[in-house]
């Protein structure tokens, strides 16, 4: 159900120099949802979207559990394939979660990664085929610990994925063929990685260009390379930073009290604060060309905001653009499934289909 | 009088008889062992043998609903919970409640009072991510399940297709602020613009936190009491699967209990009393339906998928492993009689039977 909002200016100017947003000038409506045979799991950064060569033609990859399922669907809703991927079977009692499903998009080839509690899955794009594996070491980890991989990024050739220990892995990965070599493991973040993101805007000179997140709220900006280079260490004060995206040089961070914070990548200077959800936020995602990001959380709403760089100042300024309230659900991925941002994708626990909303 | 001397006493009975097997040390002693997800055949198993710590008997199908219910009473606390450190505060008002029930019995009391030192003990300083993840997990093992509970129904706590109705007004948890401000900061750290949005929501600030002592205002309503007022406690399973959420190798999978998941139920229930009567039981048995046709009707039709196929231990295939859980089996001999006035409990039974 769409939900579109007028603004009323009934706050005053007893801020100074407040004001309510613009006018909803983003306006999304409702198109057909992708069923799906099961609901997703309650997850961070539930959903991958790919957006397919064939006009029109989308990929979706989201986890239920111990599967994780690719569906690709027509405008329409239609879904037109369907595969289900599992964990593969490493040694230990029960059966596996998965914990992500990721479409890696490098110069020369698309890979989905899947992380779960065993180890790492490399997949061609469609599924169709395991490039490569690895096991999670747990050599370190206590018997009462908790093994996962979590956190899943693409940075040129380099695929980074976190894990429990909040060990990031680098993995070097060739143009084509199963020869990704395990290349560096970052050993800073002390507490589970929860989302890593590197900034879209490959050909431009950035100096910072993967920024890693973990349970605790710490963000770490990197420069990627042979030899990745820690830039900047910006605290969350215990408050877990479930999900993280990177833009022109902005680290716009989505914490588990609900709030989003932006900073200077380089300096982690502070630069915006936004009292943006009431509960926990599960999904952060941008929309590069058009510098929008979209936030999701478990208070069932979904809000897509506007970024820019001030030319006096330099520093990143925000507007609200779009309210969308996904009623009764807590939001679990939410995807824009093109670069303008002109209509995205949901997902949420309880929910058994994939909704879409498109610019009107 | 007589008759609701009786009814009190036998309350009081199995209430006292169910809460000290709970609370037994060693049941506990296995439950606070870092260990897996149970599959939903595990908890059931556990949970039949639970019900049949007292007198009180229920047939598979009261049972079946008694089980539904739980689990998605259960599921509605885990997922309304506000911040994932109140999952603390919803088992705390569980504690609560049950204290109460037994409030005459010193001993029990004490059994319970003790687990919650050691919940405030294990858990009272968990990072906030670790409590996610405890969430994340318990919403896994209530996934796809979406029975209609009479109670939420009536309540509009629940939609007619078993989903739960999320609120969008009230205090936002402890810790979160009011959504609908956006602060921008200039690179000296001054706060140089501020803007309001519409969010959408009917947000107010919380007022207080809930205590995590042994006692105190939990401030939170999830987890106490939902059938303090007299209540219906119908359930509707059927239509809630024309999606089956489960394909072949899941429904396998779901089918067959892992072998280390067997050996930890037999560990587990090895540390529970569970009450032998010789002779003729005198207990008496609770239908959670309308009629006893009812109840036999709900056991002949309950769905496929939402069959527990709750596991008789002692018919466990594997030899060996029948023999190591028959010796455990045998360690249900109760050593210590409980201080109850089980034997006037009989007696008064027994001149029941003889009027």
């Amino acid at each position: 159900m769409t939900f579109l909002l007028s603004t009323e200016s009934s706050l005053g100017s007893h801020f100074g120099t407040s004001r309510t947003s613009a006018p909803d000038r983003s306006m999304y409506r409702r198109e057909r949802p992708v069923p799906m045979r099961s609901c997703p799991a309650a997850l961070y950064n539930n959903l991958s979207v790919l957006p397919l060569p064939a006009p029109g033609l989308t990929q979706f990859a989201l986890v239920h559990g111990p599967t994780a399922q690719l569906l690709s669907a027509a405008p329409d809703g239609l879904p037109v394939s369907q595969r289900q991927l599992h964990t593969k079977d490493g040694a230990g009692p029960g059966f596996p979660l998965i914990t992500q499903a990721y479409w890696c998009v490098l110069p020369f080839r698309v890979l989905l990664v899947l992380t779960s509690q065993r180890g790492i899955q490399i997949y061609e794009s469609d599924g169709s085929v395991m490039v490569y594996w690895h096991a999670l070491d747990s050599t370190d980890a206590s018997p009462v610990q908790a093994l996962f991989a979590r956190g899943i990024a693409a940075s040129g050739h380099y695929i980074c994925v976190g894990t429990w220990s909040g060990r990031v892995l680098v993995f070097d990965v060739p143009a084509k063929g199963p020869n990704i070599v395990l290349s560096e493991e970052l050993d800073v973040h002390q507490a589970p990685i929860t989302d890593i993101a590197a900034e879209p805007a490959q050909g431009q000179d950035c100096v910072a260009d993967v920024v890693t997140a973990d349970d605790s709220g710490l963000l770490c900006v990197w420069k990627s390379g042979p030899e990745f280079k820690l830039l900047t260490r910006i605290s969350g004060f215990g408050t877990p930073c479930p999900s993280v995206q990177l833009w022109q040089g902005s680290v716009a961070a989505g914490y588990g009290d609900g709030q989003i914070r932006i900073y200077e990548a380089s300096s982690g200077a502070l630069h915006v604060q936004i009292n943006a959800h009431a509960r926990g936020i599960c999904a952060l995602d941008l929309a590069p060309e058009a510098g929008k990001l979209l936030s999701g959380a478990e208070d069932s709403f979904v809000h897509i905001w506007k970024l820019s760089r001030n030319p006096h100042s330099g520093c990143i300024e925000v507007e609200h653009c779009h309210a969308e309230c996904v009623t009764d659900t807590q939001v679990c991925g939410a995807r824009f499934c093109d670069l303008r941002g002109s209509s995205f994708a949901v997902t949420g626990y309880d929910l058994a289909e994939i909704l879409r909303y498109s610019c009107v | 009088m007589m008759r609701n001397s009786l009814v009190y006493y036998l309350h009081t009975s199995v209430m006292n008889d169910l809460i000290s097997t709970m609370f037994n040390k060693k049941f506990l002693e296995e439950l606070f062992k870092p260990q897996e997800l149970y599959s939903k055949k595990a908890l059931r198993t556990v949970y039949d043998r639970l019900a049949h710590a007292s007198i009180m008997r229920l047939n598979p199908a009261s049972m079946d609903k008694l089980f539904d219910l739980m689990t998605m009473a259960f599921k509605y606390q885990v997922l309304l919970c506000p911040r994932p450190k109140d999952i603390l505060l919803i088992t705390f008002n569980h504690l609560d409640a049950i204290k109460n029930f037994v409030r005459d019995s010193p001993d029990i009391m004490n059994q319970v009072d003790e687990t919650f030192r050691h919940i405030i003990e294990v858990y009272g300083c968990l990072p906030a991510g670790e409590f996610q993840l405890i969430r994340q997990t318990l919403l896994l093992f209530f996934q796809d399940m979406h029975i209609r509970v009479s109670i939420f129904l009536k309540d509009k706590v629940q939609n007619s297709n078993g989903r739960f109705v999320l609120p969008i007004s009230g205090p936002v948890p402890w810790g979160t602020k009011v959504p609908g401000l956006i602060r921008m900061f200039n690179n000296k750290g001054e706060e140089v613009k501020r803007m309001e949005f519409k969010h959408g929501g009917q947000y107010v600030r919380a007022e207080s936190e809930g205590s995590f002592e042994l006692s105190g205002d939990r401030v939170l309503t999830l987890g106490t009491n939902m059938y303090s007022a007299s209540r219906p406690v119908e359930t509707r399973v059927s239509g809630a699967l024309k999606n089956s959420s489960l394909n072949t190798k899941d429904n396998i999978a779901a089918r067959t209990l892992a072998k280390e998941e067997l050996n930890f139920l037999a560990r587990l229930m090895g540390g529970m009393e569970i009450k032998k009567t010789s002779g003729p039981e005198p207990g008496f048995r609770l239908n959670l339906f309308t009629t006893d046709e009812e109840e036999e009707h709900a056991a002949l039709t309950r769905p496929e998928e939402l069959s527990y196929q709750v596991i008789n231990i002692q018919a466990a295939q594997d030899q060996q492993r029948n023999e190591e859980l028959t010796r455990i089996m045998g360690e249900f001999e109760i050593h210590d009689q409980p201080q109850q006035s089980t034997s006037k409990g009989d007696d008064l039974l027994a001149m029941m039977d003889e009027l």
